[in-house]
């Protein structure tokens, strides 16, 4: 029974004195003086009338709305006690480790007021170099991503770390008890610490076992080298070391196991100069054009299910032998021609392929010893830890998931509903689960589907450390307060384990007992690890080294292995579709990143989409429309293929052989975030699982009739150079003979006599402006075009430096991409002029053809254009107002301050790189991207002006760092060194094919690249003098290929 | 002997026998009279037009110039298209009032004030656009020389865009006085026949308190003389300076020496195109076919034959030039107009402008009031997407073909585009019903000349 209290006001009310009563009717307990008020007698004689009185309301309600209609106040709070190493203003860097099972970059990662906005490449990294990649670039806007789980959820609720670690704990003991399996799936682990946390978490729990399985699967390589040397490991490869490199389906500059290492290593080789006249040759045999297909010297296109026989094939002319091989009808002399060049490059040669074919991998084994590779080439003694999946275990795993026998499951760095061939069935196969945990950062695909999600930080909030190969650790430290209630994976592991150590310290501790004795161990344990999270990495040196080169192994009997490759072959049928992944998404791991989605393929040039890559003369058969625009919509067909099937629209693709169809990995999302689902399709379902191996090229593929119109948005829909000298290119014959060649100086005749020979002149010469002095410094930027790989690491570095919008699909279609870099990349086409001439074609049906890019044996070139900051600029002319102007260092600057929008600057830009601010594209619903959200805002460069709607950008030659260079010099009274001032782009470029430097410094690399016979002047005729110049692309062609 | 022998050889200029106080009436009449049904709808029509067309300026304002179809490639398509293409139509008016009257030539008499007033609201038409097309309208006056709390920021006198400025602002401005000069004697007329008390007092203010003294004839004539001075240059210069935009560039099909007379040839072209359309309309409507006679129809037709041949030229001389500069980017240019995307843009202009006009050879098609009406539609198109051709098909495919790309307009495009046309005819409407459409006061001096009176004996 309920009681209601009462309790009284004053002692009145509990007496209930009948005055109180009495009182108690009325509104207000004592009377109001209203009478005395109004009778008082001198009221009359107040000097506030009624007039008075309007008045006072009158302002009072008007200062009273014109408070509330004043700006909302952004409040920028300083430190109350500011934090020792914090200096508002300054930045501070750490190195830390990106590792997300696919991509391993050591890295240094730029804070600013304990934010971190920007990731590179850690110099000190043996392996990368300070070289970065996109999707590394990129990762520091996932931190910021809002699709992440703010702290661990079950059902979609929710709850406390204590309850989840309860839960887990209580059902992992249940589990372990009632004898059900424990089962980890995990991408590869190459954290020691991660490592060792799996082991004594097995301890605790010993029914565990851990499967560990990649997207991109490298198993068959593997096998390939346990069958050959007897160690199931990936080598590591010395691209620099190549004379001549084969690739063979194999994106290894882009997309192939350690992409940032063999781009560094590629372009070493490649680099020429007065003293180095030589370069590697390389000679790619693929299907769909590649990254590292589009800069080969040399590319064979086959379907993938001639590949195989291409390496047989290879092998037998390089070694002489005779195992059964098929023909490749009219490439078997393009084949026999590279052998015989392999040959002749003995010790200096090396193949790689991408196959993931077992049988494949171990002819390439025997090739690249009978050449000398190994120890050269190819090292595996030191071994590349980054792919360590096993498909076979994790089909296996799903039997026993179904089977009802797996008590409980720890998801860890993958994402397998997603990127398995079979992730439907990995979905049902998660309900026979007793319990499940995923440490995804986001309710994915799979993680969604699990009993629990405890979310693991991102990268950049944790203690992380590796072991990407031997000898080669690296750390990671927190840079950031955790965003969310996330924790470490580690730590996680760790307490279920019963072990409550933070994971600082448990990292040190593992690394005290492994890495620290493999060191010279001068320095004590403490100052060690200080100075390797310094550094971010530690590098032991490898005195393991096995002669394997002398002993060919003979024990494998590569007679099967032909015979089972002709016979895989000889089952192809029907239309063969390539399963590859883009360089932009890869995996798809990083999907919901908005630059990643919005960064052009490399080779298609599109955005924000996967498509179905066909022959172009294929598509004209079959009636597609083969003509990319803002208005022309491309058709869209069903591929099929035993029970999976995606519609996606068809886009031609030079290079791509007929009877081919090439779909990208990654896209497809269905639970990544707003930016990602939707986009796209997934093309994991055609992954073939066959004798253990996961394939990526399949046969048998039907594909549709035109199923509809769809618009892809392209940032580049033209593809020829349509005969003009935009890259200048030459082959490496020529180039010896003559370090100008490709590059004579073009000269004008003129009427002027005191000018050259004849009055000849070069357009340097013929001027009509002043000359700007550039007295202190004049900041120059050269671009090596046989350096460039067109990987696109730069455009991503190029818009978290300067906080470039991302503007969607629609606005990428109408040609209104922001990027302040592009790299464009021109196909060669069938006609020229020389061939016009000769055929007598005329003009309109010469340009007409010129238009269209060759199809079977097409060229490619990259050229990164960005601001080229004329010295005679056509855009500083032109403005009204002086909103670009000329500076005193040579840059042509911007100030959007002044812009008023007239976009004459734009238009008339011969380069074409300014870029107006059609929308307001911040703070703008319209485009729900970083910029919109206040999360996401966070990885703006406080640096660099976020433009408004309706002024010009472009690029400043990141005048930001300029200045802080030189303040930096200045502090210590000297002239900024050479190479201590780097530009975003030039930071990322995983080749160094951009330099950037002090003209007016004569030692400096820019002027020593100005000097180089191969730099030329973008559009020079036009008499623009751009302080960006270009160095010629030279190709390592013979003189029947030239 | 001299007058009465020009009288016999040409057509008359006034039909019908008129007298003094006949023309009075005749030209009063519109504005005394009520509106009818037709002008009602008409006037219904271009209101609601241009209406539409402001709000179109405003979702721009409001939103961004990503409403409109430009990109990153083509930052200028409709909008500058317009521009011209309103400017050059404004260039009619002042070469009827200016050039015209310096060489004494007594047919503009009827034609000038409404082709003044047309220029005035092209102008106001073609000022909207290089406003609007800024990506931020609200410092449009940035591009003013004014002195400033900004520092020490000044304008670029070296821009074409600041040349427009001035070159625009100036012929707008004595346009305006110009025609305004010549309307006051006839203000008065109209004043001094008025009944209704408020509208004597609103068209005493509007002429000045004009009392016809001979001194103050004598002032008007001085003035008229001064300002057509001041005009004639600018029937040159505005065109000129307008080309420099192009001609100044670096941009392959914009960086030609040959725009400015071209451009003007061009303007005036499509002005006098322009000047027929309204006016074969005005005289029916308004009965003013005794003023504007087929003889001064047939006057125009021949300044449209002369203006449509030197820009029939100039389009062959350009391509004679593009291919004789052995420049690529030039000779691409040009074949990409005729046979690339766009190819049908430039055959419409090559079309409406270089073979219409040439029909006006025959006499037969130059009197006749239908195909006169019909060929300066064709050279208003015409003259439209000569401008787009320059434009667009310049800037689509420049120097590198990586960013080649298409222009593809949008309704906000479309739509500010028919709301200027809504405002110009408006304007007109409103112009036609309360102003006096024909110079009175100046087509009373050559009645006597050249009429159908029977001759008065000289004196």
């Amino acid at each position: 029974m309920s009681t209601t209290k009462k309790y009284w006001k004053g002692i009145e009310e509990l007496q209930e004195t009948p005055e109180f009563l009495k009182l108690q009717q009325n509104e207000f307990a004592e009377e109001l003086p209203v009478d005395k008020f109004l009778g008082d007698e001198n009221l009359i004689d107040t000097s506030t009338n009624r007039r008075d009185f309007l008045k006072f309301l009158g302002f009072s309600v008007t200062a009273a709305s014109l408070a509330a209609c004043e700006t909302p106040v952004r409040k920028a709070i300083p430190y109350l006690n500011k934090p020792e190493e914090i200096t508002p203003g300054v930045a501070n860097y750490y190195a830390s480790t990106h590792w997300d099972g696919q991509d391993f970059s050591s890295v240094l990662v730029k804070t600013r007021e304990g934010r971190p906005i920007k990731v590179d490449g850690n110099e000190l990294c043996m392996i990368t170099k300070g070289g970065s990649h996109a999707r590394v670039q990129a990762s520091v806007l996932s931190l910021y991503d809002s699709a992440r789980i703010a702290g661990p959820m079950k059902g979609g609720a929710e709850i406390t770390w204590e309850a989840a670690d309860k839960e887990i704990i209580e059902k992992l003991i249940a589990s372990n008890s009632s004898g059900k399996s424990i089962r980890v799936l995990t991408s590869s682990v190459i954290s020691p610490s991660i490592k060792s946390a799996f082991g004594e978490f097995a301890l605790a729990y010993p029914n565990t076992k851990v499967t560990t399985y990649d997207s991109i699967s490298f198993k068959a390589m593997a096998d390939a080298n346990l069958a050959s040397f007897g160690k199931a490991v990936i080598p590591t490869y010395s691209f620099e070391k190549a004379d001549y490199i084969v690739g063979i389906n194999c994106d290894f500059l882009a997309n192939w196991l350690s992409p940032i290492e063999h781009a560094r290593q590629y372009a070493q080789n490649r680099k020429l100069s007065a003293e180095k006249k030589n370069m590697s040759k390389h000679v790619q045999i693929e299907s769909a054009l590649s990254v590292t297909g589009s800069n080969a010297d040399k590319r064979i296109a086959l379907k993938p299910s001639q590949l195989g026989s291409a390496i047989v094939q290879l092998y037998n002319k390089v070694t002489g032998s005779s195992l059964q091989s098929k023909s490749l009808d009219n490439k078997d002399a393009a084949i026999g021609e590279i052998a015989k060049e392999l040959k002749a490059q003995m010790g200096k040669a090396l193949v790689v392929c991408g196959s993931n074919d077992v049988e494949v991998q171990k002819i390439v084994i025997a090739l690249n010893q009978y050449l000398g590779a190994y120890n050269n080439t190819i090292n595996i003694d030191v071994v590349d830890n980054t792919r360590q999946g096993n498909e076979a275990d994790v089909m296996s795993l799903i039997e026993e998931m179904n089977s009802g026998s797996v008590g409980a499951l720890i998801i860890h760095g993958c994402n397998p509903v997603y990127s398995l061939p079979s992730g439907e069935k990995f979905k049902a196969a998660l309900s026979k689960v007793g319990y499940s945990i995923s440490f995804s950062d986001r309710a994915d695909e799979t993680a969604s589907a699990c009993s629990i999600i405890t979310p693991d930080h991102h990268y950049l909030e944790a203690w992380t450390d590796s072991n990407p190969r031997t000898g080669h650790y690296t750390l990671g430290q927190p840079t950031i307060q955790p965003i969310f209630k996330t924790r470490q994976a580690l730590e996680s592991l760790l307490k279920w384990a019963g072990n409550t150590i933070d994971a600082h310290d448990y990292i040190a501790k593992i690394w005290e007992s492994t890495v620290y004795p493999s060191t010279s161990g001068l320095t004590a344990f403490s100052e060690f690890w200080r100075k390797s999270l310094h550094d971010g990495i530690v590098t032991i040196a490898n005195t393991d080294q096995s002669a394997i080169q002398d002993a060919l192994a003979p024990a494998i009997d590569l007679g099967s292995s032909a015979a089972s490759i002709s016979a895989t072959a000889a089952k192809a049928s029907g239309v063969e579709l390539v399963i590859y992944s883009k360089t932009g998404l890869g995996d798809g791991s990083q999907a919901n990143n908005p630059w990643l989605q919005e960064l052009p393929d490399p080779v298609s040039k599109v955005t924000w989409d996967n498509y179905v890559m066909m022959n172009l003369d294929e598509m004209k058969e079959k009636g597609f429309n083969t003509i990319l625009g803002q208005e022309q919509k491309s058709d869209t067909v069903e591929v099929s293929l035993g029970g999976h099937s995606v519609t996606l629209p068809v886009l031609g693709q030079p290079g791509l052989p007929k009877g081919v169809i090439a779909i990208s990995l990654g896209y497809g999302r269905t639970a990544a975030g707003k930016t990602a689902n939707g986009v796209g399709a997934n093309a994991a379902g055609f992954i073939q699982f066959k004798d253990g191996y996961f394939n990526y090229n399949v046969s048998g593929v039907t594909v549709s009739e035109s199923k509809g119109k769809y618009s892809i948005a392209a940032t580049q829909t033209h593809h020829t150079m349509m005969g003009r000298q935009i890259v200048k290119e030459t082959t490496l014959s020529e180039y010896k003979k003559d370090a100008k060649a490709g590059n004579e100086d073009i000269l004008y005749a003129t009427n002027l006599k005191n000018i050259g020979k004849d009055g000849k002149a070069s357009a340097k010469e013929l001027n009509l402006w002043d000359s700007f002095e550039n007295k202190n410094h004049f900041w120059n930027m050269s671009i090596d075009l046989n350096s460039c790989i067109g990987c696109g690491a730069c455009v991503i570095s190029c818009n978290s430096e300067n906080n470039v919008p991302v503007v969607g699909k629609d606005e990428v279609r109408r040609s209104r991409e922001m990027h302040w870099m592009r790299i464009d990349r021109y196909y060669s086409s069938d006609m020229n002029e020389e061939k016009a001439e000769a055929e007598g074609i005329g003009a309109i049906d010469k340009f007409l053809k010129m238009e269209v890019p060759s199809s079977d044996e097409v060229e490619v070139v990259f050229q990164p254009v960005m601001c080229q900051h004329c010295n005679h600029a056509p855009c500083e002319t032109v403005c009204p107002v002086l909103a670009t102007t000329h500076s005193l260092e040579g840059i042509n600057q911007m100030t959007y301050n002044r812009c008023i929008g007239t976009r004459y600057c734009a238009n008339n830009c011969p380069y074409k790189v300014r870029r107006f601010n059609w929308f307001r594209y911040n703070e703008n619903a319209e485009f729900d991207f970083n910029m919109y959200e206040d999360l996401g805002k966070m990885v703006l460069n406080p640096d660099v002006t976020v433009r408004s709607r309706g002024v010009m950008e472009k690029c400043s030659m990141c005048v930001q760092r300029i200045q802080e260079g030189k303040l930096k010099s200045k502090k210590n009274s000297e002239r900024p060194k050479d190479g201590s001032i780097k530009t975003a782009c030039q930071q990322a470029c995983p080749t160094n094919a951009i330099t950037f430097g002090d003209f007016n410094d004569e030692s400096s690399e820019v002027r020593k690249a100005w000097d180089n016979e191969r730099k030329y002047q973008l559009l020079e005729e036009v008499g623009t003098q751009p302080s960006v110049f270009y160095l010629t692309k030279v190709r390592n062609k013979n003189a029947t290929e030239a | 002997m001299e007058q009465n022998s020009t009288v016999t050889v040409r057509q008359p200029l006034i039909l019908g026998k008129k007298s003094y106080h006949q023309i009075s009436e005749d030209i009063s009449r519109p504005v005394e009279g009520k509106a009818n049904r037709l002008f009602k709808i008409v006037f219904t029509i271009s209101a609601l037009l241009a209406l539409w067309g402001v709000g179109c300026f405003a979702y721009t304002i409001g939103t961004g110039i990503g409403v409109w179809g430009l990109n990153k490639t083509v930052g200028w398509a409709w909008d500058i298209t317009n521009f011209v293409w309103w400017v050059g139509i404004g260039h009619a008016g002042t070469l009827i009032s200016a050039i015209l009257l310096l060489f004494r030539q007594r047919w503009r008499m009827s034609i000038n004030r409404s082709a003044e007033a047309m220029t005035i609201f092209a102008v106001i038409c073609a000022a909207l656009f290089p406003v609007m097309h800024m990506g931020r309208v609200w410092v449009a006056y940035w591009v003013l020389p004014l002195p400033n709390q900004f520092g020490s920021l000044w304008v670029n006198f070296n821009s074409p865009l600041l040349w427009d400025v001035f070159a625009i602002s100036t012929y707008f401005t004595v346009s305006l006085v110009f025609w305004y000069t010549g309307l006051i004697p006839d203000f008065a007329t109209i004043r001094d026949r008025q009944l209704k008390p408020r509208m004597r007092k609103i068209y005493n203010i509007l002429s000045f308190g004009w009392s016809g003294s001979a001194k103050q004839w004598s002032r008007f004539e001085e003035v008229s003389l001064v300002l057509a001075g001041l005009s004639t240059p600018l029937v040159l210069s505005v065109h000129t300076i307008v080309s420099m935009d192009f001609a100044t560039s670096v941009i392959p099909g914009w960086h030609t020496t040959i725009f400015p007379p071209y451009f003007v040839a061009g303007a005036i072209f499509s002005g006098f195109a322009m000047v027929l359309t309204l006016l074969i309309i005005m005289r029916k409507v308004l009965g003013l076919e005794d003023y504007i006679t087929i003889s001064h129809i047939e006057n125009m037709n021949k300044v449209i034959i002369l203006t449509g041949s030197i820009v029939g030229v100039a389009y062959l001389t350009e391509l004679f030039v593009s291919w004789y500069s052995g420049v690529e980017y030039e000779q691409y240019a040009f074949l990409n107009r005729a046979t690339g995307p766009y190819w049908w843009s430039y055959w419409s202009m090559m079309t409406c402008n270089v073979i219409t006009p040439q029909l006006f050879w025959f006499k037969k098609i130059r009197k006749s009031l239908i195909a006169t009406f019909i060929i300066s539609i064709f050279v208003n198109i015409g003259m439209w997407f000569e401008r787009f051709v320059i434009i667009v098909t310049s800037l689509h495919r420049d120097y590198l073909p990586s960013s080649w790309t298409m222009f593809h307009p949008t309704f906000i495009d479309i739509g500010i585009f028919i709301g200027t046309i809504g405002i110009f005819f408006t304007l007109f409407l409103i112009f036609a019903r309360t102003f006096p459409v024909i110079a009175l006061s100046e087509l009373k001096t050559i009645l006597k000349a050249t009429s159908e009176n029977p001759k008065q004996p000289h004196h």
